[in-house]
Formats: structure tokens, C-alpha cells, sequence
């Protein structure tokens, strides 16, 4: 079939199109924050050749419900769901290109290219952004009921500790087991009989109803007391205790604000149509001002018309945001949430989230790399020298030794390069780091089966046989060997494909592509250079080879 | 012309007993190591977290980053210098049978973070790569890598049976788990981290020696058929791999170059893996030479094939070639 120069030669340049083709820049729809601040797609035109994390820098997050806090009836529909309003809220954010997508049956991955802040991405990315109104405990049924519950705690063995109890840091930074800590100060029973209980010890009065202060070192051991079966079980029906997102100050020291609220919330975040950050002028403080939808807001406003005078808590992934304000008046579709000390762009990220929508399920990052800019710049830098180098290296072996015949076989490299790349931009690959290593070390690689050839080419002229007879033999019998010595690399890569990650795969898809791309190129684009060179030089001349 | 092992007429097969005993006293020590110290695996096989920090003042060295996670009450991480006299990595592993929580991951990674901003001012040091992983993917991804490489392994002997006759797949298959054995005592001694990417590498070597026990195997196969009656199957062995020894030379050292350039100019994420080609290439070599046909006769001898009627009558004892 393709027995001719001529046919040879057009399939070559057929193939050459081809790959030339492929880095044609084409038409890319991409996200883009235009002028007005918001997001909408641009056609661009680039090369589509992708590169990975690992080379432009940027964050990979894995997610997973997070079911430690209590089970999540539907994990699956919730993580679906979760996807949606992660990809609205990135899409806010204003990232370009993103990588939003599903693994397997119970995990979301995100990757963000080019990001320079890497924990606001991911803040915004994790946050749950549950949104509810809750009233405090007006008539102080938690404050009557502390005798009660220190009582128990007495009786459990929890006494007064003094600070010393506390945990260290570093326990806390690793996880231990902070009510652990608590229990081991009872060993120390003589000073609890005439002080005061465990848990009041720790609590002064707020300036609400419903309020409590601890001061900021005690927090860690009011919040393991505070979760101990005997508290929990006298907390009063209807309520729950929540801690303030932020410390206060209150003079020298900072207290932590406690507050006993209403289970029952008045209303969620899923009435919510709207939020924008804005800075208060009179105080200079940030605010979010949200909008309800219309009949959120007409709940909103019945409901508050029966509090007014009562104090309103906005609580927001399970924190108390701010001191709750006292409701005046009732209220309707439109409302504010005080920020006090925090940026306008802390405001403006959490607006974003309330925008996009609470996650249905609380998410957990299991797995998290980030690679700065200038990490990517240098591997580019040091990838790309090598494979010069490697290059230079290999034409220089070939052609001290093969000669004529390893002039043509560098040429052939030549156009296994572009082969390569051009196939790597066709499939859509992702070019990384160990995708680059991959290419250098598949340049060696790629000699190989010339190598095979020009030694049975040498064997055969060894023989006796005429040139053109030498070449032909040495093509066919070296064959079966090319064959089987790659598809063993093939295979292995195969494997890396499946079971890798995102950096393996890049390098086992370039690996197989080079694999191909040298295949066709020695078998065939060399062997024409061959049958041309053989049919311009005079018969009998010695092969150079 | 220049011509490499022309006409080379070296009794290979003769050296198998040096062969083996080389390879022993590379590989036991270093197993025995690997047996005391453990392997020293990447935070992706362990969980845990790890900061790379590139200073720019360079008053920040290791004892400096040891006192300012010490002052956040963070202790027993492990701080090394990486490549680079500034660049800085900070690594904190999970004990794997431990029940380290997803959430203290993430916790310690920010908690070092937090501990650096705090010591040092911004313009001090950047963080190149930050990467936490929670002992449940650690756990994943240890299972993937084991399994890919076992499949690898399983599926290339299935390769090798189909299209040759299970005696040389089988020779094929022992002489690159040598390789694979080989390699760990080789990454043992230089105590490498194992990543990802250096388990890419040890499949990729799997391919590539594999590929060049199969050049010699192919003339192998080529030569019995070719062969008479008289021959001895030590012989043929012999001269198939006297016949291919330009060509192994020849590839392994380009691919050697190819990949020494890596190892030298790659910079300091490639290195690992550039580290473990380079070796896996010598080592490939050297077992596709003196490993993979004496493996190959030996198993000749245990098993006698029928079709092949030259192999009876082989030897280890067979007089060297005229």
C-alpha cells in the first residue's frame, strides 16, 4: 500500500499537517471577569495545550462530607447539590477555567489555576454559609438551670479545675481528646466542696438575656464541659449553646461570648435572594445587607412582629456572628448583618457565599496541594533545559555513531517531537512536570527502535547483502522486537493511567503518546528517508552506516 | 566507523555466579537497611502535611523555622533544606495506625502556616507548595500505588506468555523483579523519599527492562529456530546476547543521557524520580545482560520444553563458543 516514495512521502505530510494542526491555536470558551466585575464567557483563541497545577501554580482541593457532626441523610444527592454551589460560588470568585468535577462515588475535586491566595480559595470553597436567625433565651431558662447541671458535673467527677487543667496547644492542635483533659484534673476533690460548680466557674454574665462570657483561656475547657453528657442532657428543652464566631474585648482581656438560643430558627438562608457587602459610613464598619425572597420575607416579618424587644441571633455555620441585636421593629425582606473589625473583603466573601447558596452537608478538604507561582515558573525553566540538553546529547550519539544513517534517524527525532506534541494536543492533555520528565526520558526512548533497526541493517550488510536488501531485512526482522519491547512500556503506562493522580497521568499519557509517536516514526518516516536515500545514492557504494 | 562490541564473542554465561553474588551484595545490605530504618515514604503514603518554603532573607535556616514552630507549640516536625540552600521543607507525618482525624491534617498545615507568619515577616519567604493529606486518601493512595505496580507486573508476564512460551516469560519476569528488588536496596541506601512519582518511575522501569530483556530474548527465540540439531541451548544464549549487546549498550546510554540531564538540570521535584531512572536504566542493563539468560537456562533445565529439542542436553557446564 504504501510501497511507493510518493505515498510514503504524502502520508507523511498528511501526518505532519495533522500535528501541525492540532497546536493550531483554536477557539476556546473560557470564563473571564470582564470589565464590570462580573463573570461571563469570552472565546479566546490559544494553543490546547493545557498545563497542569504542578506548572502554573494554583490549588487542588479533595472534598468529602463530613458526616462527624451527625449523619447526612442523602449523601449522594447532597454532594451533587454541594457541586452546584461549589461551581456558583468559584464562578463568583472569579477564577478562570476551573476544574469542579465528581470522583468516584463520595468526593468533589476543585482545582484553581493561577490563584494567589490560596486560604481564601479554599475558604470560600469549604464554607458551609448555613445562614439562620435565631432568638436567645429570653426568660434565662438556661441561667436556672446551672446549679442542675453543675451538680452533675460534680457528681461525674468534673471539678473547678484551674487553668492549669487546660490542655497545651500543641493537644489541641493535634487533636487530643480535650475533655480527657478535663477529667484528669478530678483527681483534685478537696478544693470543688465550697467553690463554685465546674461550669459556672467558668461563665460571667453576658449583657443579654441568654449571654455568657468566657474569658478567651478558658474557652477551650468551657467548650469540652459544655459537650459532656451531663450538660447536654440538662440543657433545657428547645435550646442550644453556641459559641461566638470572635472574641470580644472587654478592657485587657478577651472573653469568649456564649449564648443559649432557640433551637427553632426563625429563618434560614434558603430565604435568602440576595446579599452585597457594603461599609457603613457612619462607623466605617462592613456590613452584609441581605434581601429575602417574598415569602421569606413575610414569614420574617410575622415572625418578628411577635419579638420585638427580643434579641435576634445570626448565626452562620453554627457561630453567632456578632452581639445580637435587639429587634426594634419588625422586619421584612431586607436586613443587615454587622461585621464590626472585619475587611470589606472578608464582607464581600462572605456575601458571595450567602449568594451562592449554603452547602447541603458540611464538606471536609481529605486532601489539599498548593503550588505557588513561582514553584511552576522554575520547574518549566528546569524541565525545558534538560530536554535541550537530552536532546543535544542523543543527536550527538547518533550521528557520531550511525553516521549518514543517524542523520536521517535525527531527523525522524525531529519529527517524533512533533508528533508527540502534536498527539499530546489533540487528546486534550494536560501537560506536568512529570509529563515533561516523561518526554525527556521518552526522547532516549525513541532511538531505541531506530537502534534495533540500523544494528540488523549492519548484520545484514555483514552477510553480503546489497544495501537496499540489508535495509529491507533490517526493517523486517527488527520488527517483532520494536513490537514487544514497547507494548510492555505501553502496558505498565496503562496501569500508571488508571491508578495515578493528576502529575502520574500527565506523565503516563505522555509516555504512551511518545511511545506511538516513535513507533510510527521509525518504522515508517525513517525507512522512507531510508528508500530515498538508497534510491539517490549510486548502488554499489557502501552503506554509511 | 566506530563500531561498539563488534563481533563480540564474550562468554556471558559464564559469569552468572559473579553476577549473582554482585547483585546480592548490592541488594542484601540494602534491604537490610530498608528492614531497620523503613521506607521513607511521602506524606501522599502517610498523611500528614508538608510546607515548602522558599526564603528570600537568608537569615531563616532550619534551627531558625525549628524555633518559631517550637514558640507555636508545634514540635517533631521534620525540617530539612530541599535542593536548595533556601529552600526549606517542612514535613509532618501521621503515623498511619494512629487515629489521627481529617480535620487536625488540615489543622497542623494552617497551625504551621500561622507559625511562620508569625515569626517572619512576609517578604521573608514564600510558600511554594503546601500539601495535606488526610490519612483516608493516604490510605487510597497507598492501595492504588501497590496495586498498579502488582498489575503492572501481572499483566506484562501476561504479555510475555502470549507471545512467548511461558519459560521466557517466566526468566523475563524473575530477572525484573531483580530490577524492582535492586532499585529498593538502590533507594534505600540514598534514603529517597517515596512519592508518587518515584512509584511512576519504578513502573516505567519495569517497562523499560523489560523491554531490553526482550530484544535478547527475541534473538533468543530466532536463534533456535535458526539453529541445528548439535547446538547447545548455552550457546545460543550466548551468542544472542553477544549479537544485541551493541544495540543494549548503544539505547541504554542514550536513554542514560537522556536521563542524567534530568537528574542534573530537572531541578529539585524531578530529582527523586530522575534518580531512580538513572539506576533502574545501569540496573536493567546489567540484569538483561547477566540476570535474565542464565535465569532463562536455568529454567530450561528444570523444565525441558518439548518443541525445543536443542535445550536437552544444555548445561551449565557447556564448553565456551569457538
Amino acid at each position: 500500500m504504501f510501497s511507493t516514495i510518493r505515498s510514503r512521502l504524502i502520508v507523511i505530510v498528511l501526518l505532519v499537517i495533522g500535528s501541525f494542526l492540532s497546536l493550531v491555536p483554536r477557539d476556546v470558551t473560557i470564563r473571564e471577569r470582564g470589565p464590570d466585575g462580573a463573570m461571563r464567557d469570552v472565546t479566546v483563541k490559544r494553543v490546547p495545550l493545557k498545563r497542569g497545577l504542578d506548572l502554573l501554580g494554583g490549588i487542588h482541593l479533595a472534598l468529602e462530607i463530613d458526616e462527624s457532626a451527625g449523619p447526612v441523610a442523602n449523601p449522594d444527592d447532597a454532594l451533587e447539590r454541594a457541586l452546584t454551589v461549589i461551581r456558583s460560588r468559584v464562578d463568583e470568585f472569579g477564577v478562570a477555567e476551573p476544574l469542579i468535577q465528581r470522583v468516584g462515588a463520595d468526593r468533589i475535586v476543585v482545582e484553581l489555576a493561577g490563584i494567589s491566595e490560596p486560604g481564601r480559595a479554599k475558604a470560600i470553597v469549604e464554607r458551609s454559609a448555613f445562614l439562620e436567625w435565631r432568638l436567645t433565651d429570653m426568660d434565662n431558662r438556661f441561667r436556672d438551670q446551672l446549679p442542675a447541671i453543675d451538680r452533675s458535673l460534680v457528681e461525674a467527677g468534673v471539678t473547678a479545675g484551674e487553668s492549669a487543667a487546660q490542655p497545651s496547644t500543641l493537644e489541641q492542635l493535634l487533636g487530643a481528646d480535650t475533655a480527657g483533659a478535663a477529667d484528669s484534673a478530678a483527681g483534685d476533690t478537696t478544693t470543688a466542696l465550697d467553690g463554685p460548680g465546674p461550669l459556672t466557674a467558668l461563665l460571667f454574665n453576658g449583657s443579654i438575656p441568654g449571654e455568657f462570657l468566657v474569658p478567651e483561656e478558658d474557652y477551650p475547657r468551657a467548650d469540652s464541659l459544655i459537650r459532656l453528657d451531663p450538660v447536654q442532657r440538662l440543657v433545657p428543652r428547645g435550646l442550644d449553646l453556641v459559641w461566638a464566631s470572635e472574641p470580644i474585648s472587654q478592657g485587657a482581656r478577651s472573653y469568649r461570648p456564649l449564648y443559649a438560643v432557640e433551637r427553632r430558627a426563625m429563618i434560614t438562608g434558603e430565604q435568602l435572594q440576595d446579599a452585597r457587602a457594603t461599609l457603613d459610613q457612619t462607623n466605617n464598619q462592613s456590613i452584609v445587607l441581605f434581601t429575602l425572597t417574598r415569602s421569606g420575607g413575610r414569614r420574617f416579618r410575622q415572625e418578628t412582629r411577635q419579638h420585638v424587644g427580643d434579641f435576634m441571633a445570626i448565626m452562620l455555620d453554627g457561630r453567632v456572628f456578632r452581639q445580637p441585636p435587639v429587634l426594634r421593629s419588625e422586619i421584612g425582606r431586607n436586613g443587615q448583618i454587622e461585621l464590626g473589625s472585619a475587611s470589606l473583603q472578608e464582607a464581600q466573601d462572605l456575601a458571595l457565599v450567602l449568594r451562592a447558596g449554603a452547602l447541603p452537608a458540611p464538606l471536609e478538604i481529605v486532601e489539599e496541594r498548593t503550588v505557588g507561582p513561582s514553584l511552576g515558573r522554575d520547574s518549566i525553566r528546569q524541565g525545558t533545559q534538560a530536554g535541550i540538553i537530552a536532546g543535544v546529547l542523543v543527536i550527538f550519539v547518533m550521528i557520531g555513531y550511525y553516521r549518514m544513517a543517524g542523520i536521517l534517524a535525527v531527523l525522524g527525532l525531529a519529527f517524533y517531537a512533533l508528533f508527540t506534541i502534536g498527539g499530546l494536543a489533540s487528546f486534550g492533555a494536560t501537560l506536568t512536570l512529570p509529563g515533561l520528565a516523561g518526554f525527556v526520558l521518552s526522547l532516549g526512548m525513541a532511538v531505541d527502535a531506530n537502534v534495533l533497526i540500523f544494528e540488523r541493517i549492519r548484520e545484514e550488510v555483514k552477510t553480503g547483502k546489497s544495501p537496499r536488501l540489508a535495509v529491507d531485512a533490517g526493517f523486517n526482522n527488527a520488527m517483532p522486537a520494536i513490537i514487544d519491547a514497547n507494548v510492555t512500556t505501553v502496558i505498565t503506562a496503562a496501569f500508571l493511567f488508571q491508578f495515578g493522580t493528576g502529575p502520574v497521568r500527565g506523565f503516563a499519557v505522555t509516555l504512551i503518546v511518545g511511545i506511538i509517536a516513535s513507533l510510527i516514526t521509525a518504522v515508517f518516516v525513517t525507512k522512507t528517508f531510508f528508500l530515498i536515500w538508497l534510491q539517490r545514492r549510486s548502488a554499489t557504494k557502501e552503506l554509511a552506516i | 566507523m566506530l563500531r561498539l562490541f563488534d563481533n563480540a564473542q564474550y562468554n556471558v554465561m559464564r559469569h552468572w555466579r559473579a553476577a549473582v553474588i554482585v547483585t546480592s551484595v548490592f541488594v542484601i545490605p540494602g534491604l537490610a537497611l530498608f528492614g531497620v530504618h523503613g521506607l521513607n515514604t511521602s506524606i501522599e503514603f502517610t498523611g500528614g502535611t508538608l510546607i515548602q518554603v522558599h526564603a528570600n532573607d537568608p537569615a531563616i535556616n532550619t534551627a531558625g523555622i525549628r524555633a518559631a514552630l517550637g514558640a507555636a507549640g508545634i514540635t517533631g516536625a521534620e525540617i530539612q533544606t530541599f535542593g536548595a540552600p533556601d529552600e526549606f521543607v517542612i514535613r509532618a507525618r501521621l503515623d498511619p495506625r494512629s487515629e489521627q482525624t481529617d480535620a487536625t491534617t488540615q489543622e497542623t498545615r494552617d497551625a504551621v502556616r500561622d507559625a511562620l507568619n508569625g515569626a517572619f515577616s512576609p517578604e521573608a519567604f514564600e510558600v511554594d507548595r503546601a500539601e495535606a493529606v488526610s490519612p483516608k486518601v493516604s490510605g487510597e493512595l497507598r492501595e492504588r500505588a501497590t496495586l498498579a505496580l502488582l498489575l503492572g507486573l501481572g499483566a506484562t508476564f501476561l504479555v510475555l506468555w502470549f507471545r512467548y512460551e511461558w519459560r521466557f516469560g517466566l526468566a523475563a519476569v524473575i530477572a525484573t523483579v531483580h530490577d524492582v528488588i535492586a532499585t529498593v536496596a538502590f533507594v534505600s541506601y540514598l534514603n529517597l523519599e517515596i512519592s508518587l512519582v518515584v512509584v511512576a518511575a519504578l513502573l516505567t522501569l519495569i517497562g523499560y527492562s523489560l523491554n531490553d530483556t526482550i530484544v535478547t530474548f527475541d534473538r533468543v527465540r530466532e536463534n533456535v529456530k535458526r539453529s541445528k540439531r548439535q547446538d547447545y541451548f548455552y550457546d545460543i544464549l550466548n551468542r544472542s546476547i553477544n549479537e544485541t549487546l551493541p544495540r543494549t549498550v548503544l539505547t541504554s546510554g542514550t536513554t542514560l543521557s537522556a536521563v542524567l540531564a534530568l537528574l542534573i538540570l530537572g531541578g529539585s521535584v524531578i530529582r527523586p524520580f530522575a534518580w531512580v531512572m538513572a539506576f533502574g536504566i545501569v540496573v536493567g542493563t546489567f540484569s538483561s545482560i547477566f540476570i535474565a539468560s542464565p535465569v532463562l537456562l536455568w529454567v530450561e533445565r528444570r523444565w525441558p520444553s518439548e518443541d525445543v529439542k536443542v535445550v536437552k542436553g544444555a548445561g551449565m557446564s557447556a564448553p565456551a563458543p569457538a
